[in-house]
């Protein structure tokens, strides 16, 4: 399998050899049937009975054919994956495309041995996004497993299916994690959070939601218009510099560390604090912006211990 | 709907394809309702018509204590009504009750599917009550409902619909692909001569055509029907149709109103035959008993294997005759019966309830008295049918208690079992051991086909007399009274009597409705023939006339047949799959300029616009930079800013064609 399908970017398009097909269930059953009613008609000498079970059991035939026929030469892409932290679900965006002149019904993408429920129908010559979310638990880099890409329509007696493995992977950055103090800086940590709390500093703009910002933040009146909830910014922050050192936390091991790092790291992001991070090895000098969190996150999530 | 969305692993189907598996569900039932019982039939409708409104409505289904008390209930209300829930028809009910309590709790996929198996099985068990040409337009017309709901449950529904339109062209199109691969197995599948393991017995359904006793008023209400009792097809001579009666059961046990078979010995009845042989074929319609009609009298020696001959000369078959079935027979006109009888036989053949029927029985004394051969007893009682006034009828006067004596000597009004009983009953008064044979009589030929029909309107009923040394001679009383009957049959026999059904009137039909009736008729009969009687001998002859002698050779050739059909189905849906989308007509003639381009080395790229593709051709091949710009130009005024215009399109496509510089 490995070896006769590498691992590529994809697209991969979906050719005939590809194409496993096997009875589902209910095929099988199907079947068990079609031997019942053969057997009753050959009791009963019963013409009608035998041109049922004829013509049941052609259709059993045909429909192999139309199962297999959906999934043929369909186009597989994966869209680029965005970072996600550790133990939130990652979300896989798929395009599927259809280059041929007949609408695919019912084609599902899911992980071999779990049943999906959802499926997208692909119009003659359109592509339709489909997600496979995938469970997260360690940081780092997270090469996305081989999936399937299947369907049983049009009666649900044949399941076809392919395995695709694109070369594809994902950023995992550390669950954030710990209830330590951030490091002092010049100013009150605490008292920083209270600004925001209270809204009391010069109000510089929103931004879209990042995971770790505090709920009080949020802009409520905006979330009504726009799917993604807002944060309210404020520039009361702008003076001070939080250095984010490994070495301040010495009574942890490496996981718990870069845990608290990363939680430092997003809780000051929501502060727009300016901070910088130091780890063996690596020193990122401060700064705000989103660019900044992601280095500073994509640092934590490969740092490497034996490394350092 | 939104638990679906939240990762449910159960499907819900769509509430379409509940109404559509609905629809299925009442047209597969429908046939088998005047085998059920009438609360079955209710309890279908209720769980139709509940389910329905459920769906529409939004109901809760029932929760699953309800529901296993209607299941017991179902199974219960079966076994009250049959006293057993296996067998045809109470078999048939449980499936019903059963397929109706599955749309109750219609809720997931998984049901839909059972529910889907159940109703492709029930259609089995209407082919067990009837097989006529129709069932084959109901089967088709089913099996496409069903299959449309059952692809409509495999689609989750929802924002993306499959529209039932679709569904409905889908499953046709399977249908029509499956048709032929349906026809391969029928023709090739090997047949095994059934039954596997018996057919039921009880059935519960009426035995059709003639009963196994007689009493009047009896086959009066069989010649009001117009249902077939059987096909003949003559490979002889046909024989002349006041020689053709059809054998059936034989009564020799009085009780003053019935006649019954009494004492029969199942040794075979001693008869010689000679002279001229008839040999015909009968295609017997299921009558649910034994009896298997024939010509007097057929020859014992070339009997179909499950037949034997009573020791009334009848034939019967060994099973009730549940399935249409063809047999062959070779008959004698001229036969000697029996010509010694045993003085137990004798005794038989003559007995008589007492104390009835005295003035009867003072007739037959009398001429029994007057010194008469027995011959000369049968004659005298001919003539007096002939002459004293009887008529022949449809709606005799009742009769009382003395039923022979009334018949005779007041109403003097009957149909053949009054006849035939009324002559057993005076020839055995007489002395002379008579006895009563039903049977069919006549049978018309089919226009188009080289067979004879005899349908339940030709029922019959006639004596025998037993005369020494010549044995058991035929007498028809009825041929006495209304020589009508015999000749062209009971339609004219009855013309001009009272209660005549509409189809029994002699000139009623037009013309072409009778020879519409005839290939009605003849369809059927080719239906029978080749289709219900397609089984291990004509399928053997069949495999002879294409050269498959062996079962090899028919499994071979039925392999072949199947992988063949398979491929080319397989090579025909991977085209389609293939096939691209047609590029519009602007973008035809663009793609067929560029790749006139070709020569000079110059492709679009996939990922180039055409506009970028200009600019490239125009530094690369200045040649043809004018040519390419004027068609870029016509292209987009034709594809993007008038693509209605169809001067446009024709500039296009000019330009398209213009000789390059």
């Amino acid at each position: 399998m490995r070896a006769r399908w590498p691992r590529t970017d994809g697209p991969v398009t979906l050719v005939r050899r590809r194409i496993f097909i096997l009875p589902t269930r209910f095929g099988l059953g199907y079947g068990g049937l079609l031997v019942l009613m053969l057997v009753g008609a050959i009791n009963y000498g019963n013409s009608m009975a035998f041109i049922l079970t004829f013509l049941l059991a052609g259709l059993g035939f045909v429909v192999m054919h139309h199962t297999h026929a959906n999934l043929v030469n369909l186009k597989v892409l994966a869209r680029p994956v965005q970072p996600v932290f550790a133990g939130q679900p990652l979300a896989i965006e798929l395009e599927l495309s259809n280059p041929s002149r007949r609408v695919r019904y019912t084609i599902k993408a899911g992980w071999p041995r779990k049943p999906v429920t959802t499926s997208v129908d692909i119009p003659a010559g359109r592509v339709e996004p489909t997600t496979l979310i995938l469970a997260t638990h360690r940081r780092g880099w997270l090469a996305v497993p081989r999936f399937a890409i299947y369907s049983e329509f049009p009666l649900g007696l044949f399941r076809a299916w392919a395995r695709v493995e694109l070369d594809q992977r994902a950023l995992v950055y550390p669950r954030p994690r710990g209830d330590r103090p951030p490091p002092r800086g010049p100013a009150e940590p605490a008292e920083r959070r209270a600004h925001l709390a209270h809204d009391d500093g010069d109000f510089a703009g929103l931004r879209t939601y990042r995971t770790g910002d505090p709920l009080r933040s949020i802009h409520w009146k905006s979330l009504a218009r726009h799917p993604v909830p807002a944060v309210k910014l404020f520039n009361a922050q702008a003076d001070d510099e939080l250095w984010l050192d490994w070495n301040a936390l010495p009574q942890l091991d490496t996981e718990a560390r870069l845990s608290q790092l990363a939680r430092w790291v997003v809780d000051a992001d929501a502060q727009h604090r300016a901070y910088g991070l130091r780890l063996p090895g690596t020193v990122i000098t401060a700064a705000t912006d989103a660019a900044h969190r992601d280095a500073c996150l994509k640092a934590l999530a490969l740092f490497d211990d034996a490394r350092a | 709907m939104k638990r679906r969305r939240l990762g449910s692993a159960v499907l819900r189907p769509p509430r379409a394809v509940i109404l559509q598996l609905l629809a299925a569900t009442v047209l597969t039932l429908a046939p088998l309702t005047p085998h059920l019982p009438a609360w079955a039939v209710v309890v279908v409708l209720a769980a139709v018509t509940w389910r329905a409104s459920s769906a529409l409505r939004r109901w809760p289904l029932p929760n699953k204590w309800l529901r296993g008390a209607l299941a017991i209930a179902g199974i219960a209300g079966v076994y009250l009504s049959f006293g057993r829930v296996n067998g045809l028809v109470a078999g048939g009910s449980l499936l019903t009750v059963g397929a109706a309590l599955k749309l109750v709790e219609l809720r997931t996929q998984r049901d839909l599917r059972v529910l889907v198996a159940l109703l492709y099985f029930t259609l089995v068990v209407n082919f067990l009550f009837s097989q006529e040409l129709w069932t084959i337009v109901y089967l088709f017309a089913c099996t496409w409902l069903i299959t449309t709901a059952l692809i409509g449950s495999n689609h989750p529904g929802g924002a993306s619909t499959l529209p039932w339109r679709h569904a409905m062209r889908m499953s046709g199109a399977f249908m029509l692909q499956a048709l032929p691969l349906a026809a391969v197995l029928f023709i090739l599948f090997p047949r095994i001569p059934g039954p596997l393991w018996g057919l039921p017995s009880d059935d519960g359904a009426e035995p059709a055509g003639l009963a196994d006793s007689m009493a009047p008023g009896d086959i009066r209400k069989l010649v009001l029907s117009d249902a077939v009792a059987f096909r003949v097809h003559f490979e002889s001579t046909p024989a002349p149709r006041a020689e053709r009666y059809w054998r059936g059961p034989v009564f020799s046990h009085f009780d003053g109103r019935r006649w019954t078979p009494g004492l029969v010995s199942p040794i075979p009845a001693r008869y010689t035959v000679e002279g001229a042989a008839i040999q015909y074929r009968i295609a017997l319609e299921p009558s649910r008993t034994r009896w298997l009609f024939a010509l007097d009298l057929p020859d014992a020696r070339d009997l179909p294997p499950d037949a034997a001959i009573n020791g009334n000369a009848v034939l019967s078959s060994t099973r009730d005759n549940l399935q249409r079935r063809d047999y062959v027979l070779r008959s004698h006109p001229r036969y000697e019966l029996s010509p010694v009888l045993a003085e137990a036989a004798m005794q038989r053949e003559l007995q008589l309830p007492s104390d009835i029927d005295p003035r009867t029985r003072a007739l037959a004394q009398r001429w029994r008295a007057e010194g008469l051969t027995s011959a000369q007893i049968v004659e005298h009682a001919l003539r007096m049918y002939r002459n004293d006034g009887f008529s022949y009828t449809l709606e005799p006067p009742p009769v009382g208690r003395n039923s022979i004596d009334d018949f005779l000597f007041r109403t003097r009004a009957g149909f053949c079992e009054h006849y035939a009983g009324s002559f057993t009953f005076l020839m055995r008064a007489a002395g002379i051991p008579a006895r009563v044979v039903t049977g069919y009589q006549g049978g018309s030929k089919n226009l188009y086909g080289d067979y004879y029909v005899i349908r339940q309107q030709d029922a019959h009923a006639w004596s025998e007399v037993w005369i020494a040394r010549r044995g058991w001679l035929r007498v028809d009383p009825t041929a006495a009274v209304s020589p009508a009957r015999i000749d062209t049959g009971v339609g004219a026999a009855l013309a001009g009597t009272a209660g005549v059904p509409d189809f029994l009137r002699v000139g009623r039909n037009s013309h072409w409705k009778d020879l519409l009736k005839a290939r009605w008729d003849w369809v059927n009969t080719q239906w029978n023939r080749l289709v219900l009687g397609y089984g291990p001998e004509l399928q053997t002859q069949f495999m002879r006339a294409l050269g498959l002698a062996s079962r090899t050779a028919m499994v071979l050739a039925l392999t072949a047949c199947l992988v063949i059909s398979m491929a080319i189905l397989g090579l025909v849906m991977n085209r389609r799959t293939r096939r691209g989308v047609r590029p519009d007509g602007a973008r035809r003639q663009w793609l067929r300029a560029t790749r006139r381009l070709r020569r000079y080395g110059l492709r679009q790229k996939p990922s180039e616009t055409a506009g970028a593709f200009v600019v490239r051709v125009c530094e690369l091949h200045p040649a043809s930079a004018e040519w390419i710009k004027a068609v870029y130009e016509a292209y987009v005024q034709a594809r993007y800013v008038d693509p209605e215009d169809d001067r446009r399109r024709r500039e296009l496509s000019r330009l398209a064609r213009a000789p390059l510089p």
